[in-house]
C-alpha cells in the first residue's frame, strides 16, 4: 500500500516535470507569439498542477498532515493563467498594428472591440445588429 | 523512489527555466519577454514545491503563493502599461 502511494507520487512528479518541459520547449520552438502563448498557458500550468497534486498526496498520505495551500495555489494559477494570456495577446495586437488586417470579421458593423471600442449608444438602445444565421 | 522522481523533476523544470531564459534574452518582441518571465515564475513555483517535498516541510508554500500572486500582478500591470500607457488611471 505504501509502495503504491509512493509510486503514485513519483508518477505525478515525473508527469509534472515532463509537462513543464514541454511547455517551455513550445515557448522556444513555436514560430510566433500568438502560437507561443499556448505552451505556457496549457502545458506549463498542467505541469505545476501535477507537482501540486503530488505534493498534496505526499503530505496527506505519507506524512499524515493535510495541507490546503496546494489547492489555493492551483486554483489561483488556473484562474490567472488565462487572464494573463488574454492580456498578453491583446497587448501584442496593439503593439503590432499590421496584424489588424489578419483578424477575422466580427460579422457586425463594429470591428473588434479591443480596437474600436464599444458600439454607439451602448446599453438600452443598441444599433441594429446583423441577424444571426 | 520519490528521490529519483524528484531528481528527474528538478532536471526537467530546470531545463524548462533555462529555455525560458533563452526566450527572455532572445525574444523578438516585447511581449515575448513578458510571456517568458510569466512562464519562468510558474516554473519557479514548481521548483519550490518540489523542494518542499524533498525537505518534507510545508513552510515553502507561502513563498510559492507569493510568487504566484506577484507574477500575475506584474504581468497584468506590464500589459496594462503597454495597452494604456498607465497602470492605474
Amino acid at each position: 500500500m505504501n509502495f503504491l502511494l509512493e509510486l503514485l507520487v513519483s508518477v505525478l512528479i515525473v508527469l509534472g516535470g515532463i509537462f513543464a518541459l514541454i511547455g517551455s520547449i513550445g515557448l522556444v520552438k513555436l514560430p510566433e507569439l500568438l502560437t507561443r502563448l499556448h505552451g505556457p498557458t496549457k502545458a506549463t500550468t498542467l505541469g505545476v498542477g501535477g507537482a501540486l497534486a503530488a505534493s498534496m498526496l505526499f503530505f496527506f498520505a505519507i506524512e499524515g498532515t493535510l495541507s490546503i495551500h496546494e489547492v489555493l495555489i492551483s486554483v489561483f494559477l488556473f484562474l490567472t493563467a488565462p487572464i494573463s494570456a488574454h492580456f498578453i495577446a491583446k497587448a501584442h495586437l496593439h503593439e503590432h498594428e499590421e496584424l489588424r488586417g489578419d483578424l477575422p470579421s466580427t460579422g457586425r458593423p463594429q470591428g473588434w472591440s479591443t480596437f474600436d471600442g464599444l458600439p454607439e449608444g451602448e446599453g438600452e438602445e443598441r444599433p441594429e445588429q446583423a441577424p444571426r444565421a | 523512489m520519490i528521490e529519483h522522481a524528484l531528481n528527474f523533476g528538478y532536471v526537467a523544470v530546470s531545463m524548462a527555466v533555462l529555455l525560458n531564459l533563452w526566450r527572455l534574452l532572445r525574444g523578438p518582441s516585447l511581449m515575448d519577454r513578458v510571456l517568458a518571465v510569466d512562464t519562468m515564475v510558474i516554473n519557479v513555483i514548481a521548483l519550490i514545491i518540489l523542494f518542499g517535498i524533498q525537505q518534507r516541510t510545508t513552510v515553502f508554500f507561502e513563498a510559492a503563493l507569493l510568487f504566484a500572486m506577484f507574477g500575475f500582478v506584474s504581468t497584468v500591470a506590464y500589459c496594462r502599461f503597454i495597452l494604456r500607457g498607465d497602470v492605474i488611471e
